[in-house]
C-alpha cells in the first residue's frame, strides 16, 4: 500500500502540497505517482518566477514508462526549485514526500484547504484507481 | 554479450574474396594513399560469415517469432509483394530518369493512388510522404494553409484525445498549432461533452485514430465529426490502424477531411525496422489544391506526366505546400502497397481486417475467461485490445514489464507495455491477420503459465529473462548514459 503522510494536501492528478510557515507551498508527487511511474530518469523543473494558474502544467518528470506531467495545485509564482533533481532524478523514487521535492510556489491566495484532497481522500481515490 | 569482430582477429587471415588492393598498381597520387594499412579485423572468410549469421540470428524478428506489438501492426508481409519490388526494372531505374523512361512506374503511382482513394473515400491522395509521421506534417499543413487560405488565421489549436499517439501532438507543434487534450469517457471513446467544450472558433481541427490507441471504435464518430464540422474545424484521421478497418469502413464516409495512411504497416511493407515507411495522404475535395508535389497526371496520348517533381509550385498548382521528399517519395514501399493490394483484391482485403479482428477478439477473449482484466470488458475489441496487470501487480508484485521479460523466455515478443498511458499496468496486444490460430493460443498459454508462476516464486518473473543473448537490461542506465557509438576498438583493445 502507498504511503500516504497525513500532514499533507493532495491532488487528483498525484501531487502533495505542504503549507510552509511563510506562507509559501512546496510541491512533489505522491508515493502512488512515482511508484506508477516506475524509476524517474529526468525531471524538467519550472522556471524561477514563472506564474501557473491553478491546474496547469509546471514541469515535466520523465520515468522509463512515459514522460508525465506535473501540474500547478494552485495558481501562484515559482519562489524556488528543487535542482538536486537535475542530477539525482532518482530522489522523487527513494523520497517522495522529502528529498524528492519538486518546487515551492507563492501562492496568489491563501491556501484553501477545499480546493485540494486530505490525505483520507486521497487515500480513497487511490484505492478506486 | 556477443563479442566483436575484432576480438576475433587473429592477424595474417583473411577473406580471399576481398582481394587485396595494396598488391595492385593504383591510378591514385602517392599522396593520397594511406601510409599504414587499416586497422581492420583480420579473420578467416567463414569466421566472418559466422560471427554475423550468429548475430542475426540473436534479431527477435517476425521472421522468427509471433510479434504482437500493439499500435504497432507487426505482421507478416507477403514475400510475393517484395518480389514484384525487387522486378530488375524497378530496381534499376534511375531517380532523375526523364517521364518517358518511367511509364512503369509511373503507372504504378497512378493505379495505387486509385486504389488508396477507393479505399478511403478520399477525393485525391499524395503518394510523397515517406513516413506516417512526414504524412501527419503533411496532413497538418495542408489543413493550416486551407485555413488560412479561407482567412481563419485565429484558428490555431489542434484537439487530440489524450491517448492519442505521440506523434499527433508533435506534428501538430511542427506545423505550429496548439495542441489541447480531450480526456477520453469512462466507455473508452472521447469524451463528447469535453470535446465540445473544448471547440470554438480557434479550433483549427481534431486528430482522432479509429479504431483509438485503446483497440476501440468510436461509436458516435459521426456525431464527432458533425460537431468539430459546425464549429468550424476539420477532421484528421491517423491511419496507424487501418489495419482493422480496411475493406469495411472508409474515413471519408466517418467525416473525415484528411487522413493519412501507412504503407508500412497495413501494405506490406516490413514495419520496425525505422524505414523506409511511407505515409501517403488523403484529402476531400476542398483540400486537393493544397497537396504536396509532385502531381502525377494522364496526359492526352494516355502517357503519365510527374509534374512539379522540382519546384514547390507550378502553374497548375499554386497552392501547394510544396516538396517533401527528393523523389516525391519511397519508391520500394509504394510498389508492394499496390502488388499486396492486387493480389487480394477487395475481398482479400476485407479478409485482412476481419481477421485481425477476430484475432484480437479471440484472444481478448480467451485471456479474460483465464481471469486476465479486460480495460474495457463491455467494449469489443478491434484489432488490438488493452489488458490490465493491476490485479497481477496487487497480488504478486509483479509488473507489466516483468510479464514482459518472461515472455521473452517463452519465445514470444512482448505486446505494447504501459500505452495508453491512462490504463496501469497495460499490455496493448495486437495479434494481426497473419497468426495461425495455435500460435495465438501459444501465447494465451505462456501469459497463463506465466501468471502461475508469478503466484508461486515472483522471482521467476521479476528476473527474467533468463534464456535470452543478454538477461534485464538497465534501463534507467539506458536513459540516463546515452550512449549509441559502437566501440569496436575499446573493445578491441581491452
Amino acid at each position: 500500500m502507498s504511503d500516504v503522510p497525513d500532514n499533507l494536501y493532495y491532488t487528483e492528478t498525484h501531487e502533495w502540497v505542504r503549507e510552509e510557515p511563510d506562507g509559501s507551498v512546496t510541491v512533489g508527487i505522491s508515493d502512488y505517482a512515482q511508484d506508477a511511474l516506475g524509476d524517474v530518469v529526468h525531471v524538467e523543473l519550472p522556471e524561477l518566477e514563472a506564474e501557473f494558474v491553478a491546474g496547469e502544467e509546471a514541469c515535466v518528470v520523465e520515468s522509463v514508462k512515459a514522460a508525465s506531467e506535473v501540474y500547478a495545485p494552485i495558481t501562484g509564482a515559482i519562489t524556488e526549485v528543487n535542482e538536486a533533481l537535475e542530477s539525482k532524478p532518482e530522489l522523487v523514487n527513494e523520497d517522495p514526500y522529502g528529498a524528492g521535492w519538486f518546487y515551492r510556489l507563492m501562492p496568489e491566495h491563501a491556501l484553501q484547504a477545499s480546493d485540494l484532497l486530505d490525505a483520507a481522500a486521497y487515500e480513497d481515490m487511490t484505492e478506486d484507481e | 554479450m556477443t563479442r566483436t569482430i575484432y576480438d576475433k582477429s587473429k592477424g595474417a587471415r583473411e577473406a580471399s574474396a576481398q582481394a587485396r588492393a595494396r598488391d595492385h598498381q593504383l591510378d591514385i597520387p602517392k599522396a593520397l594513399l594511406r601510409a599504414s594499412s587499416p586497422d581492420l579485423p583480420e579473420v578467416a572468410e567463414l569466421t566472418a560469415v559466422r560471427h554475423y549469421t550468429s548475430i542475426s540470428q540473436k534479431n527477435f524478428s517476425i521472421d522468427t517469432r509471433f510479434y504482437p506489438l500493439g499500435s504497432c501492426t507487426m505482421k507478416y508481409n507477403p514475400r510475393a509483394a517484395h518480389k514484384v519490388a525487387l522486378d530488375p526494372g524497378f530496381l534499376g531505374r534511375h531517380p532523375l530518369a526523364p517521364d518517358e523512361f518511367d511509364q512503369g512506374f509511373l503507372q504504378v503511382r497512378m493505379e495505387l493512388e486509385a486504389h488508396l482513394k477507393r479505399l478511403t473515400g478520399m477525393a485525391a491522395v499524395s503518394l510523397t510522404p515517406m513516413a506516417g509521421a512526414q504524412g501527419e506534417f503533411a496532413g497538418l499543413s495542408i489543413m493550416r494553409a486551407y485555413l488560412l487560405s479561407e482567412g481563419q488565421t485565429e484558428r490555431d489549436e489542434i484537439l487530440v484525445p489524450e491517448a492519442a499517439h505521440g506523434t499527433n501532438p508533435a506534428s501538430a507543434a511542427m506545423c505550429g498549432f496548439k495542441v489541447r487534450e480531450i480526456p477520453l469517457a469512462a466507455s473508452g471513446d472521447i469524451d463528447e461533452e469535453a470535446l465540445k467544450a473544448a471547440l470554438s472558433e480557434r479550433t483549427a481541427g481534431l486528430m482522432l485514430t479509429n479504431p483509438s490507441t485503446c483497440g476501440l471504435f468510436e461509436q458516435r464518430i459521426v456525431e464527432i465529426a458533425r460537431a468539430v464540422h459546425e464549429a468550424g474545424g476539420l477532421l484528421y484521421y491517423d491511419g496507424a490502424n487501418l489495419n482493422a478497418i480496411v475493406g469495411r469502413v472508409r474515413p471519408a464516409d466517418m467525416g473525415f477531411d484528411v487522413i493519412h495512411m501507412n504503407l508500412h504497416k497495413t501494405f506490406a511493407t516490413p514495419h520496425g525496422g525505422g524505414g523506409p515507411g511511407a505515409g501517403p495522404i488523403g484529402v476531400v475535395e476542398r483540400l486537393k489544391a493544397f497537396l504536396p508535389m509532385p502531381y502525377a497526371r494522364y496526359m492526352d496520348d494516355g502517357s503519365i506526366e510527374l509534374e512539379g517533381r522540382f519546384e514547390q509550385t507550378t502553374n497548375a498548382h499554386p497552392s501547394s505546400i510544396g516538396r517533401l521528399s527528393a523523389f516525391g517519395g519511397n519508391a520500394g514501399v509504394l510498389i508492394r502497397a499496390l502488388a499486396y493490394i492486387r493480389l487480394l483484391g477487395g475481398e482479400g482485403l476485407r479478409r485482412v481486417s476481419s481477421h485481425a479482428v477476430l484475432a484480437a477478439a479471440y484472444v481478448a477473449k480467451r485471456l479474460a475467461d483465464a481471469g486476465f482484466e479486460l480495460a474495457w470488458p463491455d467494449r469489443r475489441a478491434t484489432h488490438e485490445f488493452v489488458i490490465s496487470l493491476k490485479k497481477e501487480y496487487k497480488d504478486y508484485g509483479v509488473t507489466a514489464l516483468d510479464f514482459s521479460k518472461r515472455l521473452l523466455d517463452y519465445g514470444f515478443h512482448p505486446p505494447t507495455n504501459y500505452f495508453p498511458l491512462l490504463v496501469p499496468e497495460c499490455f496493448l496486444i495486437e495479434p494481426t491477420e497473419t497468426e495461425s490460430l495455435e500460435e495465438l493460443d501459444a501465447f494465451v498459454e505462456a501469459m497463463i503459465a506465466i501468471r502461475g508462476e508469478a503466484a508461486k516464486d515472483p522471482t521467476i518473473l521479476t528476473n527474467a529473462p533468463h534464456t535470452t543473448p543478454v538477461s534485464r537490461l538497465d534501463e534507467v542506465k539506458a536513459v540516463k548514459t546515452l550512449d549509441l557509438g559502437v566501440h569496436l576498438r575499446e573493445a578491441h583493445q581491452s
